[in-house]
């Protein structure tokens, strides 16, 4: 704190406009909320007490019933399974290689480093839209060429692989820069002492990229799981898809009890709203370690 | 800097060293795997989309490819009115999230910043939508506008005078831009603040002392300190504002007819024009629109590995 006496006057006055600007940004912030908030609410209702009494009617009943028929009806539990087989190794050879890349460049100088890091980084930036065209065709190719269509395209496999290249370049570029605030001297005495480079990476580099590694891993899991570009364009069978891209089929569906899709929205949101609530820090500073991503 | 002492240094540690043939191995599979997926995977298809715009081709079998020179691109810009009318509708995306809701964003973190009551709890409000999928963010905000919904009700209008905020052409624009902005002020909120967490607060202290207002502190003292977040806050905003694509989807499904953006337009001729490749062509105008901003963030964030 400084020790030089403030103005009381003019403290007093930034006082009152702070209140003013708290009550502001109060009033907005509730806003924000509103929209989520309605919906949680909607979704303990049951459909037919607001088409009888009106939606801002006092409700009747406040009941689970809509989750335990979505649960039941929409067949979640399979959607939720695939979003794991799909995001838990995505998330996991994201980090894993974008950290050896990070390891290499930011540990051994060649000539390439920055050129390489850049590379990747603007991979990172491209648009979506201007990589899926081939791509698609591509899996299909490899497809007949093991002899089954579905080995990449309309399969896990092929979806895990896209995000995996794709955001890896967001992973090297933190882990790199965390990397560059590991002193060079436990490289240095590492390498005096022998240590191959992969017992330099593995014993040496990885344990101590951990607070970076889980930061990212929150980061990771949030966009891998919430993503639906790739779900959507890479998946033919409803059976394989994940529980966001198959929410967007379940809409038209279910367009009659809206309600129960209230519930299967906030079902989906759950694990994410959770992650977000329980490890916020680590979300907060996976952002700042890498300062932003397109 | 003395990093590049350090750099020096390393340099000639590295010279005196030499790899043994196992090491040798390690390194090339550590950058070759990564490199090799990254390439496979992201640049060959980009740069195959960028030559494909420039051919005819229904898609199936390679052999069917014919060169088609500019003729993608002119029928685009001269015989395709619903470009124009996606390039407007991005531009006013543009202006939109640029004039509006980044700078709301900005404006939040700073005061979230300053420890107002209540920051912890404004903080979450604001980035919670930020966590949420597009595919639940679509059903909320279908909650809110649709005909029984909660706006139509707070204007006391039932189903069947109810503004129809999907279907109708003054509102659909309006309608994304608010589900868009929605996301995106609690995005640049949160990058801000984690900028501006790096601030000396004795800088801010200085300038109240000196008797500066509110706006000029933040205008001549935060507002210069954060150039390089300011620049990528910028860049964020155009290339969003560019590949927007998912919102309009979740609304309105592929075809996107009601709010026609550079971002949709890639899919519609995809599966109904069978014999160009137009969608390539508007991709790849997307990618040319974008390579600006992707160059100006790259500047930004590499500036000191460069020197």
């Amino acid at each position: 704190m400084s020790s030089i006496v403030v103005n009381k006057e003019y403290r007093d006055r930034q006082k009152r406009k702070d209140a003013l600007i708290s009550i502001f940004i109060g009033t907005f912030a509730i806003l924000w909320i509103l929209p989520l908030a309605w919906t949680l609410y909607s979704s303990l209702r049951p459909y037919i007490d607001l088409q009888v009494n009106g939606i801002f009617s006092f409700p009747e009943t406040l009941n689970l019933d809509n989750y335990s028929n979505a649960l039941r009806r929409m067949n979640i539990g399979l959607y939720f399974t695939n979003t794991a087989i799909i995001t838990i190794p995505a998330v996991f050879f994201t980090l894993f290689l974008g950290s050896l890349m990070a390891f290499v460049v930011s540990r051994y100088s060649f000539k390439a480093n920055v050129a390489l890091l850049l590379f990747f980084t603007a991979g990172n930036l491209l648009p979506a839209q201007l990589i899926f065209i081939p791509l698609f065709k591509m899996y299909l190719a490899v497809g007949d060429a093991v002899g089954d269509r579905r080995f990449l395209y309309d399969s896990h496999l092929g979806i895990v692989l896209i995000h995996v290249a794709f955001q890896m370049g967001f992973a090297t570029f933190v882990l790199s820069s965390y990397m560059k605030t590991i002193p060079k001297e436990i490289s240095e005495s590492a390498m005096i002492d022998g240590a191959s480079v992969f017992t330099h990476y593995f014993r040496i580099i990885l344990p101590l990229l951990r607070p970076a590694l889980a930061s990212l891993t929150v980061l990771m899991t949030t966009w891998i799981y919430n993503d639906f570009f790739w779900a959507l364009v890479l998946t033919a069978s409803d059976s394989k898809r994940p529980i966001t891209s198959a929410l967007g089929r379940l809409t038209g569906e279910f367009v009659t009890d809206y309600n129960l899709l209230a519930a299967g929205a906030m079902i989906a949101a759950l694990p994410t709203l959770l992650i977000f609530f329980i490890l916020r820090k680590q979300f907060v500073s996976g952002l700042t370690l890498g300062a932003t991503k397109g | 800097m003395n990093s590049t002492a350090i750099n020096d240094r390393d340099k000639k540690v590295n010279r005196r060293r030499a790899f043994s043939r196992q090491d040798r191995f390690t390194l090339g599979a550590f950058i070759g795997l990564p490199t090799a997926l990254h390439i496979i995977l992201v640049w060959i298809p980009a740069l195959a989309t960028i030559a494909l715009s420039f051919t005819y081709w229904t898609g199936i079998h390679f052999s069917d490819i014919r060169w088609a020179g500019l003729a993608n691109y002119e029928n685009i810009f001269q015989s395709t009115p619903l470009f124009w009318e996606a390039l407007k509708n991005n531009v006013v995306w543009l202006l939109w999230f640029g004039l509006i809701a980044t700078p709301l964003g900005v404006l939040l973190a700073y005061q979230i910043d300053r420890q107002i009551r209540g920051h912890a709890f404004y903080q979450t409000a604001f980035y919670i939508p930020v966590v949420l999928s597009l595919a639940v963010t679509g059903i909320i905000w279908n909650f809110m506008l649709r005909p029984d919904g909660f706006v139509n009700g707070l204007l006391g209008r039932d189903s069947l005078n109810a503004v129809s905020f999907f279907g109708d052409d003054r509102w659909n624009l309006y309608v994304i831009l608010t589900i868009s902005s929605w996301r995106h002020i609690g995005y640049i909120m949160l990058l801000y603040l984690a900028g501006l967490k790096a601030v000396d607060s004795s800088l801010r202290e200085a300038a109240a002392l000196d008797g500066a207002t509110e706006w000029e502190t933040f205008r001549k003292v935060i507002l210069p300190t954060m150039r390089p977040v300011n620049i990528i806050i910028l860049v964020i905003t155009v290339i969003e504002s560019l590949r927007a694509f998912d919102v309009v989807y979740i609304i309105y499904g592929t075809s996107g007819a009601q709010v026609p953006i550079l971002g949709t337009l890639v899919f519609q001729n995809i599966s109904g024009e069978g014999q160009s490749m137009k969608g390539a062509a508007y991709a790849t105008i997307l990618f040319i629109l974008s390579i600006g901003p992707i160059i100006a963030y790259l500047r930004t964030t590499f500036k000191e590995d460069v020197k």
